[in-house]
């Protein structure tokens, strides 16, 4: 038998390592030249993966940053339980969101509606519309804020037309809330460019054939644009849900990093702030953001389920 | 998005020719009317806050409050030279480390998302749908879950109190929205000139650098801006590794107002508030048109 007839084709090959099959050489060569490229985001994700299982175990310790991490098993969130403070924050950042993304969702869509249908100075309504948005996390946008509706700021001096004597907002536990939720709707202009991009993209058909069968105006809106838009509002709403949950800057500045008056401010995330940056209790903080994490997911997954039901897509 | 071949010019003039149609076409002259005076009216209410503080930055301090008017009875520019001396720094320290902490996190998004953005969105690797997939995955990711560990290291590594821990994350695409944004941007770009590129000797880089790259600039100028935008807001991260008055940002400095209740310091406060405002404002009126672009595609903030 001679060493080469019964052997497979590419053991002959082999034999001669100055040419490789082609299929194998190009192979690495090709993921060679795409790993270079990812280079810089493979180590951005070691940086990313590593602390979020770090920040897992991390939830299970007792850690100051001084001593070493200690194994106290779920301690944390038992005492999450029992920590009213932790409650308070929780309850802040929901009444917060659920009240200020629907509004800003319901604002952002019915501008969008009045400015969709061919308008002259689109450009101009649409900046002036867009601007607040990109200022409202800014802190000079919270101290103005701040002092718009201070006791004798001029949300009361314009009250005071009305011979109504207005509260000090940010200083009143009952309404220091309303004047974030008041910058969380004024800064209605990003969902509201994308609702503009999303009616865009509606034939004009649909509304013809609609007017055609004698459909009014409020009809066209609830059996044509709701359903073909949806998907945007879907889109709009988790991700306006999931920046709402993590609010931080405007709790922080308003009330001057306490989260006062009498904790009504006290974002989820300000209290997770103060236990980890001014306490250093950084397992419990890790315990805290693990909840949160857990929190997001489970409001994104009820969205994903729940759109089952309400969200069309036109293919 | 598209390449538009047309000159902005003609296509300005087109697209406003369209939409005065439009409007003629869908409604009735009171509709229209009706709706423009809504539409302003609504406007002047959301920029009426922006206004105040203007023209409080140029009233006495005494009269900044209760007054409504946005034009000042008596015109007082000493908050401006007042202001920018308040607080522990002159301002101009605080504006220069906003400045340099922008710069760098642009010039570090535009390098390494660009470079990933090409990987995924022009070669062929092993692996490559799954880490597209946990690229998309990280933009869901709450920042708050990795915040612990990640600011651990930074203190380990002696980063606190420098710009380290503000700057390298940035060189290394961690925004995975501006990577998601390119890799759209890419993808709509014909194949044909990888090929023609490949033909003529090009290996993957140098198809990058010049002839992918040339032609991104619109989602660059886009990544740009929103980096701007963002990188100059941004509060928290200043917040937990700046401790040295220094090497403060603009919103760090800003916050100082905030200890100072004195009267006399709301003119100053609304000043360099002012002051702080002007190039973000400045750089949307400039890239509006990217931003809006930007936001349609990917939904960014």
């Amino acid at each position: 038998m001679s060493t080469t007839t019964g052997a497979p084709a590419g053991a002959v090959v082999r034999l001669d390592p100055g040419t490789p099959p082609p299929a194998r050489r190009a192979r690495p060569r090709r993921d060679r030249a795409g790993y270079l490229f990812l280079l810089p985001w493979f180590l951005g994700m070691l940086f990313t993966i590593i602390p979020f299982f770090a920040s897992l175990y991390l939830a299970f310790t007792d850690y100051n940053l001084l001593n070493a991490p200690r194994w106290i098993g779920a301690e944390n969130f038992t005492e999450m339980l029992h920590d009213p403070l932790l409650r308070q924050s929780l309850k802040v950042t929901f009444v917060y969101t659920f009240v200020s993304v629907p509004l800003s969702l319901v604002v952002a869509l019915g501008v969008a509606m009045l400015l969709n249908r061919g308008i002259r100075g689109l450009a101009v309504y649409r900046a002036v519309f867009y601007l607040p948005s990109l200022l409202g996390g800014s802190v000079a946008v919270v101290l103005l804020w701040r002092y718009i509706f201070g006791l004798d700021g001029i949300v009361n001096a314009f009250l005071g037309w009305f011979g109504i004597d207005g509260p000090g907002w940010t200083s009143d536990p009952d309404y220091a809330l309303t004047t974030l939720i008041v910058l969380h709707i004024w800064t209605f202009g990003s969902p509201m460019v994308i609702f503009l991009a999303g009616l865009r993209q509606i034939p004009a058909m649909y509304y013809e054939a609609a007017a055609t069968d004698g459909a009014s105006r409020w009809r066209q809106f609830r059996s044509v644009t709701l359903p073909l838009l949806s998907p945007i509002i879907f889109f709009n709403l988790i991700q306006s849900l999931i920046t709402s949950f993590q609010t931080f800057t405007q709790g922080f500045v308003l009330s001057g990093g306490t989260g006062g008056p009498a904790d009504s401010t006290m974002f989820y995330n300000l209290y997770l702030y103060q236990q980890g940056f001014s306490q250093f209790n950084m397992g419990y903080a890790s315990a805290m953001a693990w909840m949160l994490l857990v929190v997001i997911a489970a409001f994104t997954a009820l969205n994903f389920l729940a759109a089952k039901y309400w969200v069309f897509y036109d293919n | 998005m598209s390449i538009d071949t047309r000159t902005p010019a003609r296509t300005a003039r087109r697209r406003a020719e369209e939409e005065s149609h439009l409007e003629r076409v869908g409604s009735s002259r009171r509709s229209r009317f009706t709706r423009h005076v809504l539409l302003c009216l609504f406007g002047a209410v959301m920029l009426y806050p922006l206004l105040w503080m203007v023209s409080s930055s140029v009233k006495p301090s005494r009269q900044v409050f209760t007054d409504l008017s946005l034009w000042p009875a008596d015109w007082d520019l000493g908050n401006y030279p007042d202001g920018w001396v308040a607080l522990e720094q002159p301002f101009g320290v605080y504006l220069a480390n906003s400045f340099v902490i922008v710069v760098l996190s642009i010039v570090g998004n535009l390098l390494s998302c660009s470079l990933a953005a090409y990987g995924f969105a022009r070669l062929n690797f092993t692996g490559r749908k799954l880490f597209f997939a946990l690229m998309l995955g990280t933009m869901m990711l709450p920042g708050h879950v990795l915040l612990v560990p990640q600011y651990i290291v930074f203190a380990k590594l002696g980063w606190i109190n420098t710009y380290y821990p503000l700057l390298v994350p940035n060189f290394l695409a961690t925004n995975a929205f501006y990577i998601f944004l390119m890799v759209q941007f890419m993808r709509a770009l014909p194949r044909e000139l990888d090929d023609a590129a490949r033909i003529d000797g090009c290996g993957p880089f140098r198809t990058f650098w010049s002839v992918i790259m040339p032609l991104c600039m619109p989602a660059f100028a886009t990544t740009a801006i929103f980096t701007f935008i963002s990188v100059w807001n941004e509060f928290f991260g200043p917040l937990i590794y700046l401790t040295d008055s220094e090497l403060y940002t603009v919103p760090l400095a800003l916050r100082q107002f905030v200890d100072s209740e004195g009267q006399s310091q709301w003119g100053q406060m609304f000043a360099m508030s002012f002051l702080s405002l002007a190039p973000v404002i400045g750089f949307f009126i400039a890239g509006q048109k990217y931003l809006v672009k930007g936001i349609a595609t990917t939904g960014l903030k």
